[in-house]
């Protein structure tokens, strides 16, 4: 333990901890900008300055370990003029019309800024020197240099989290500024749309682009009957805008809200999510029976999830070599689009071109997805509007909606109705665990043997898991798959995508089955969702969502009524010609 | 006119046997002795780092020497970028082999087997020459049944890679920035490895050191600046070049003997050094006790306008800071536009003040060197020439 002092008040610390964290120890608030918890420090916005005793600069707090003996102050005149200056020079370099900007409220500059009081323009404004660009090409990110305040969050992001690098740091000097490769659109650079960037912006520089106008606009249109799907990880996070506990569960709220909204038909991504497992694990089980009975060796294993859009356009980008091993299921969100303006609208008897779809999901990506020419099996763009998570709770409080008052209510019917297995989906191992409790179940006849459903192994915050499953006891049906040992593996943030898939490129892995979500703990920590989120946030979420499982009647996704009934009446089995038009998709390469 | 207290010395180019005639005697001998002891000698000479900022250079071999990491590195900073700073392109030019045997001795006192050169991008015309004296080192030193090579890397023009931990991220093929100290070099540098990087003059003093003995080195400079130091002179003088002094002079009589007469101010240490003005000259001593340089001298006589000096270096350091750190990109580019203002009558003369003030906050506050060190140039001549930064 290291001894030191801060503010006249002793602490003894674990060697290695920071002078922040020291300090936070001793509910010291300590101002950062460039500080995430989730990423490797900085050090660069300066703001964290303290004052140390003997030293001949300030120290700055976040990236300096303790030392035995040291003499922190952290509230002299000297730090508070020097961060105030921070402030001030921050402030002079940034298009400060706050009130007309997408991030006002949620911005961390102008927190700082307000807590300093910074009221008089002591500085030149530099903002009319510099040529600022807004960029708005990307389907799901804008981003306003005018509004940068360069603590490079945003780059270590996708640098360190997910391993794309499409941000990075380009000039020098008074010219330097977040860019890509060649200053090309985000459009045209390795960009995944994830969202991650935008999730850690601390202002408005890096920002959704919002469908919120749009939205209202079809709502207020008496021609239209809106439709609604809610993604899993929405219900665990959505609260956090809304003045709730990070970790609330919010799904009756929600729905109450979407309808108070007015909205016609509020459904669920959890109803095609159980059907995405339908169709998946029939597809795992067809390529196994190929590899395995007819010798194929052209199959592509091991089979690789295919739900996160973020992923997808990773592995087009970066592995296209292992795009056949891809399900060609689309994910849920996908799969619900094609179904609103087809069957939906058929059994409701409503004009599929007067249909539109509106999803809500954790997920910025999910707006791209939503745009890929591939997507329009129905005739029409399957999905119209993605809304994030954030947006869907400023439309709540732009309609005066108490959202904490609110009563609950339950989804409409059809395609609203789901099983523990879909909403698990919103959490890393989710799909693994949700495929499982029903491919073993579809080719043993019995459950599987974990104690209350519940696949331990397949949760939780690592970033890689890995997991085997021996089949024992196999329907005669299924005897070729009888003492075969399936080898499972789960991945989330894209970090972690990239070291599995490089272990399959390669050939040294043996997996049959491998899920993938682009973002940290799976959609729940999704780019779309309430900022700020950290491990804490994530795990809190991650524990509701497991919640939210254990509180459902129905847990396996073949014991869901709408999916048997779905099969019956309109799609005839997984992977049936129908299926194949409405729900399966094709990958393209984006290396070049 | 030579002044009587201003002592020419010829150490680091002056001819000596010990790296020349194909042979490194100076090496040979210094094989004998343990690294501790070279450490110690290096120490006992009160050698300084001779880039400028003046770290113990014996203190900093110890560091690096402390560690049992198999794998260590010794890097020669010849990324010559300050304004006004050009004798080690001389020094390179004229005794490499001296440099190449002072980083040896580095490599054997720290127990490291590669050297590396960080040769400025603009240099590269030295490269066929240091490549062609490399191969007689390299085989002399087999000879000497000791492993121990160096390497060349050329830098690509941007002045923060002077800066030594960018120096690193930018040999590793990465932007130059500067990285956060701790942790320092000598604990984890280029690759994450301990690192001991010095000025291509301090690794010839070294091999000087090893020569001539401790005691001659003591004997000159003074108690806090021992050793000589080599110059280099520009500006309005009538005998600009590469000239080797004695550590501890007075400004004064710097001036009398490579001044033109009519010397307003003196910019000692480059752009990121201090301006000192005529009636400072004689109390100003050139050393660490007094005014450091790298070697820079820039003579000002009466023709030129402190405002235009002073605006030259802050649009050097607005383009050149990396940009990564709040004051220094920023407050530079206030700097700038702020003396503009003054100067145009947009702010009034006390903003000034708000301007010296904020130079104060970006010495204490910037990441590095360079953003501490826009403030002496600043300071100091808005300070000392008011009345040019307002009329």
């Amino acid at each position: 333990m290291i001894n030191l002092k801060i503010d006249n008040i002793d602490v003894s610390v674990e060697s290695g901890t920071t002078i922040l964290n020291a300090a936070k120890k001793l509910n010291i608030k300590i101002p950062t900008l460039c500080y995430h918890p989730d990423l490797r420090i900085a050090g660069n916005c300066r703001i964290c300055v303290v004052e140390q005793k003997g030293a001949r600069t300030l120290t700055v707090s976040c990236a300096t370990p303790v030392a035995e003996g040291m003499t922190i102050h952290t509230n002299t005149l000297k730090v508070r003029t020097a961060r105030k200056h921070i402030i001030e020079l921050l402030l002079s370099e940034h298009n400060s019309e706050c009130t007309k900007c997408y991030k006002n409220g949620n911005c961390e500059l102008q927190t700082i800024a307000a807590e300093y009081k910074i009221t008089n323009e002591n500085f030149i404004d530099l903002v009319p020197l510099h040529n600022y660009t807004i960029e708005h090409y990307s389907p799901s990110i804008i981003k306003d240099d005018s509004k940068c305040i360069r603590c490079q969050r945003c780059v270590r992001t996708c640098e360190e989290l997910q391993s794309v690098s499409a941000l990075c740091v380009a000039y020098k000097g008074d010219h330097m500024k977040i860019s890509t490769f060649l200053e090309k659109s985000m459009l045209d650079v390795v960009c995944t749309n994830c969202g991650q960037c935008v999730n850690r912006c601390p202002v408005g520089a890096l920002v959704e682009k919002n469908h919120i106008e749009e939205v209202w606009n079809a709502i207020y249109d008496p021609e239209k009957h809106v439709v609604v799907q809610t993604a899993p990880a929405v219900r665990v996070a959505l609260g956090e805008d809304l003045d709730m506990e990070p970790g609330t569960i919010v799904t009756g709220k929600m729905i109450s809200a979407l309808k108070k909204l007015g909205i016609d038909s509020v459904l669920d991504t959890d109803f095609s999510a159980d059907l995405t497992i339908m169709e998946e694990g029939t597809e795992l089980l067809t390529r196994l029976k190929k590899a395995l009975v007819d010798k194929d060796n052209t199959v592509a294993l091991p089979m690789m999830t295919s739900c996160s859009p973020g992923w997808i356009k990773f592995i087009e980008h970066q592995f296209p070599e292992l795009l056949p091993n891809l399900s060609t299921c689309k994910s849920p969100q996908q799969m619900f689009g094609a179904l609103a303006k087809t069957y939906y609208a058929k059994k409701r008897n409503i004009n599929p071109a007067k249909v539109v779809s509106i999803s809500i999901m954790p997920c910025t990506a999910k707006k791209f997805e939503a745009d890929r020419p591939e997507m329009r099996s129905s005739g029409y763009k399957d999905v119209d509007y993605v809304l994030t998570t954030r947006e869907l709770a400023i439309m709540i409080k732009q309609a005066g909606i108490d959202f904490k008052t609110l009563s609950e209510e339950k989804f409409d019917s059809i395609m609203g109705t789901s099983t523990g297995a879909a909403v698990i989906f919103g959490a890393s191992g989710g799909v693994m665990e949700a495929a499982l409790r029903t491919v073993y179940e579809l080719i043993t006849g019995i459950e599987i043997p974990f104690e209350n459903l519940n696949i331990t192994p397949v949760r939780g915050m690592d970033g890689v898991k890995e997991a085997s499953l021996k089949i024992e006891g196999t329907l005669p049906e299924w005897n070729f798959l009888e003492g075969v040992t399936v080898n499972t593996a789960i991945a989330h943030g894209l970090v972690n995508a990239k070291k599995v898939m490089k272990n399959v490129a390669s050939g040294k892995a043996n997996y049959h089955f491998i899920e993938i979500m682009a973002c940290p703990g799976g959609c729940l920590g999704g780019g779309g969702q309430p900022i700020p989120t950290d491990s804490d946030i994530r795990m809190k979420r991650n524990r509701a969502i497991y919640q939210e499982d254990t509180g459902m009647k129905l847990r396996k996704s073949h014991e869901n009524p709408e999916v048997i009934q779905i099969y019956n009446e309109f799609l005839e089995k997984p992977l049936s010609h129908k299926s194949h038009e409405l729900l399966h998709t094709t990958y393209i390469s984006r290396k070049n | 006119m030579e002044s009587n207290n201003l002592k020419k010395t010829d150490i680091i180019f002056g001819l000596c046997n010990c790296t020349s005639n194909k042979k490194y005697p100076v090496l040979a001998e210094v094989i004998q002795k343990t690294p501790n002891d070279i450490i110690t000698e290096i120490i006992d000479s009160g050698l300084k780092g001779r880039g400028g900022a003046g770290f113990p250079t014996g203190l900093k071999w110890k560091f690096a020497a402390a560690g049992n990491n198999p794998e260590k590195y010794v890097i020669c900073n010849a990324d010559e970028g300050e304004p006004g700073t050009f004798k080690d392109r001389e020094i390179l030019l004229k005794v490499a082999g001296k440099v190449f045997a002072g980083m040896a001795i580095c490599g054997y006192c720290i127990n490291a087997s590669k050297g590396y050169i960080y040769l400025r991008g603009e240099y590269k015309f030295m490269l066929p020459g240091l490549n062609k004296a490399l191969l007689e080192f390299h085989e002399i030193i087999k000879e000497l049944g000791y492993n121990f090579t160096i390497k060349i890397l050329l830098g690509s023009g941007a002045y923060i890679c002077g800066e030594e931990t960018s120096l690193m991220e930018s040999m590793e093929g990465k932007r130059g920035e500067p990285r956060n100290k701790p942790p320092f070099p000598v604990a984890e540098g280029f690759n994450n490895l301990p690192t001991v990087i010095n000025n291509v003059e301090t690794f010839v003093n070294v091999t000087m050191i090893q020569k001539y003995g401790v005691e001659e080195f003591k004997k000159l400079g003074t108690q806090d600046s021992r050793g000589s130091k080599v110059f280099s002179i520009s500006g309005d003088t009538p005998n600009s070049g590469v000239y080797e002094l004695e550590l501890g002079m007075k400004l004064s009589d710097f001036v009398e003997e490579y001044g033109d007469g009519d010397t307003k101010a003196v910019q000692v240490g480059g752009a990121s050094g201090f301006c000192v003005p005529r009636k400072k000259f004689d109390e100003t001593i050139i050393g660490f006790e007094g005014v450091p340089t790298g070697g820079s001298m820039m003579l000002f006589n009466s023709s030129r306008s402190m405002y235009n000096v002073l605006s030259n270096y802050l649009d050097f350091f607005a383009e050149e800071s990396c940009g990564q750190c709040t004051p220094c990109r920023v407050g530079c580019q206030q700097l700038v536009q702020g003396i503009k203002a003054v100067k145009k009558g947009v702010k009034d003369e006390e903003y000034l003040d708000t301007l010296l003030k904020l130079s104060e906050s970006i010495k204490i506050t910037a990441k590095c060197g360079l953003g501490q060190s826009v403030a002496n140039s600043f300071f100091s001549i808005v300070t000392n020439f008011k009345e040019e930064m307002i009329y």
